[in-house]
């Protein structure tokens, strides 16, 4: 960890009105690393997540992606270098056909510039591309589920369709908010690889996630945030064993089940 | 029985669903149910000024065709973009005064002015609205209303163009069959061509930021920029309708900033069906007659065409086309609950 790291965030502040959302919060995330983000409701994990894709401006303190200064820069020029999100609420478009629905990050200039033939593939096809990257993600292929609309799918391929929209980016690192949340235990458990074939293509991940279990199975590191403050930072079993975040945070009962699956 | 132990059940019908695919083109009858209805549409529009009797009715065909490319505009904006403009007469003044300026002033023929001021004028029209493009919904729709009010005063106070007498003596086209076939064949030509452009890549684009905005900016795109694109777009089909408008008038005044030109494509769309871009062109030839025949009324005549729009809204708000669409693609039975 001694090369300069992928994401630079140093003392993000945000002011909602009176209220300190986030108060100087600084971390680094680098290269092919998971990074968990837990806390306790209202605690600024999303709001973080905002500020560093520019969906929010921050108060003060600054964000660096790869050494270089991208502090309110507007968030599709964020996401142009490769700083992708995904949204807790999904944000598919509902009038589309799966499918469809990574057309629209295709045909950006990033997936332009980085899928080849200008974000359709070899044929040039952006449609193939997008039903390539939705097997990818676990949309089964010869099913008719690629060709429904996004707006009768269920919550489990929403949540990989937001996904897939990162992945039409090529990104260079996905800030996923709650990917786990609403799913089912079999949901979870499937996407569960999917998170970990990611991070072996060498995609950076941070992860939002108030399901621990799983979060701890595949994070390199977890921060915890509480009342907009980085409380700490550390290895899952570290984080686990500190009496702070269990005051903060956990109800006792949770900590032990975490503790007796680890 | 009532609807408490019977509902309307839709299914496609078995001839939509084979000629959804490429395989429609295997057989006779699966080619003529996509093509015919389409084929009826280009033909009655290109048959319209041979049958229609007077000289008066030929010159509304030409006012339809008018309104029909603003309406198509108003629909692209509205149901594939997200802006609901009230911009219409914005359009079409601002490419009225620009063909007239041309042709007046630099003694252009209109086979020049008229691709010049849809360009220039759709170039000036998207500038203008740059401001208000972060807007959405019924705010844009306030801001665009503006537009044209302000035009108009402004080129009243300043007395610039003509002033309120307006620009007199412009060109007209060759005769009527050249006017006529040259709009009728501009409506066809926006018509499918904005039926294409939604279903291209850049289309599908276009309608994610209707649908969703903050996807397509977190997908690494400018949603202000592709805004403007279709602004851009749908203002020069306005302003190559207020282009042809003045030369067929062969005048140009502050009456075409009027708000007419904003609301009856409005109207047309909702009779005709939202986001079908062909029922507001249908929508338009049902309307504008009407307005003609209720001329002899006066002023009651807003009162029936009150009526009618209220009508619509009530009893087929769904809009003519979209409840056409579905007769012919879906058949409808009953079934006990």
């Amino acid at each position: 960890m001694s090369e300069s790291p992928m994401l630079h965030v140093e003392e993000a502040t945000k002011v909602f009105g009176g209220i300190l959302a986030l108060n100087r919060v600084t971390f680094d995330v680098h290269q092919g690393e998971i990074l968990g983000i837990i806390g306790p409701n209202g605690s600024g994990k999303t709001t973080l997540i905002n500020c560093i894709t520019g969906f929010v401006r921050m108060t003060s303190g600054k964000v660096f992606f790869k050494g270089r200064d991208i502090t309110g820069k507007p968030a599709h020029k964020i996401a142009d270098l490769g700083v992708t999100r995904t949204f807790q609420i999904m944000r598919p478009y509902y009038t589309l056909p799966a499918y469809k629905n990574l057309v629209i990050p295709l045909f950006s200039p990033r997936a332009k510039r980085t899928g080849g033939w200008r974000g359709g593939g070899k044929l040039g096809d952006r449609d193939t591309v997008g039903i390539d990257i939705l097997e990818e993600i676990g949309f089964e292929r010869d099913s008719f589920v690629p060709y429904k609309l996004a707006s009768s799918l269920p919550t489990g391929y929403l949540k990989r369709l937001e996904l897939a929209r990162c992945l039409a980016l090529k990104p260079e690192i996905i800030l996923c908010d709650e990917v786990f949340s609403g799913l089912s235990m079999s949901e979870i458990a499937s996407m569960v690889p999917l998170i970990e074939r990611l991070q072996m293509d060498g995609i950076t991940l941070i992860m939002i996630e108030h399901r621990l279990r799983e979060l701890f199975r595949v994070a390199s590191r977890v921060m915890v945030l509480n009342f907009g403050e980085k409380l700490l930072e550390g290895r899952p079993e570290e984080v686990m064993a500190d009496e702070r975040v269990k005051t903060a945070y956990f109800g006792s009962e949770e900590v032990e089940e975490v503790m007796t699956y680890a | 029985m009532t609807t408490a132990d019977r509902r309307k059940e839709r299914l496609d019908r078995g001839i939509k669903v084979r000629s959804d695919g490429i395989y429609a083109l295997l057989s006779w009858r699966e080619l003529g149910y996509l093509v015919l209805p389409r084929l009826v549409l280009i033909a009655g529009l290109l048959l319209l000024p041979l049958v229609v009797p007077s000289l008066y009715w030929q010159r509304v065909i030409s006012n339809v065709c008018l309104y029909a490319l603003l309406a198509l505009s108003f629909d692209f904006l509205a149901h594939y973009v997200g802006l609901v403009s009230l911009g219409g007469a914005l359009f079409i003044g601002t490419g009225a005064y620009i063909a007239a300026l041309l042709n007046k002033n630099l003694g252009l023929p209109l086979i020049l002015t008229i691709p010049m001021a849809s360009v220039s004028g759709a170039a000036i029209c998207t500038l203008l609205l740059l401001p208000c493009l972060p807007l959405r919904g019924v705010y844009f729709a306030i801001v665009s209303l503006m537009y044209p009010l302000a035009m108009m005063r402004i080129i009243e106070a300043l007395n610039i163009f003509g002033g309120t007498d307006g620009i007199m003596g412009i060109d007209s086209f060759p005769n009527h069959w050249v006017e006529q076939y040259f709009v009728l064949i501009m409506v066809l030509l926006f018509l499918f061509g904005l039926r294409r452009l939604v279903n291209l890549d850049i289309g599908l684009v276009f309608r994610g930021v209707k649908d969703n905005d903050q996807a397509v900016r977190a997908s690494g795109m400018s949603i202000t920029y592709y805004k403007a694109v279709a602004v851009f777009i749908a203002s020069a089909i306005g302003c190559l309708a207020g282009a042809c408008l003045t030369h067929i008038y062969m005048f140009s005044g502050i009456s075409l900033f009027a708000l007419d030109f904003s609301i009856l494509p409005i109207a047309a769309t909702v009779i005709g069906g939202g986001g079908t871009l062909a029922g507001p062109v249908i929508g338009c030839f049902i309307l504008v007659p009407i307005s003609e025949l209720l001329r002899e009324f006066g002023t009651l005549r807003i009162a029936f065409y009150a009526i009618i729009l209220m009508a619509f809204i009530v009893f087929k708000s769904e809009g003519l086309m979209v409840y056409g669409q579905r007769k012919y693609h879906q058949f409808e039975r009953w079934v006990k609950i």
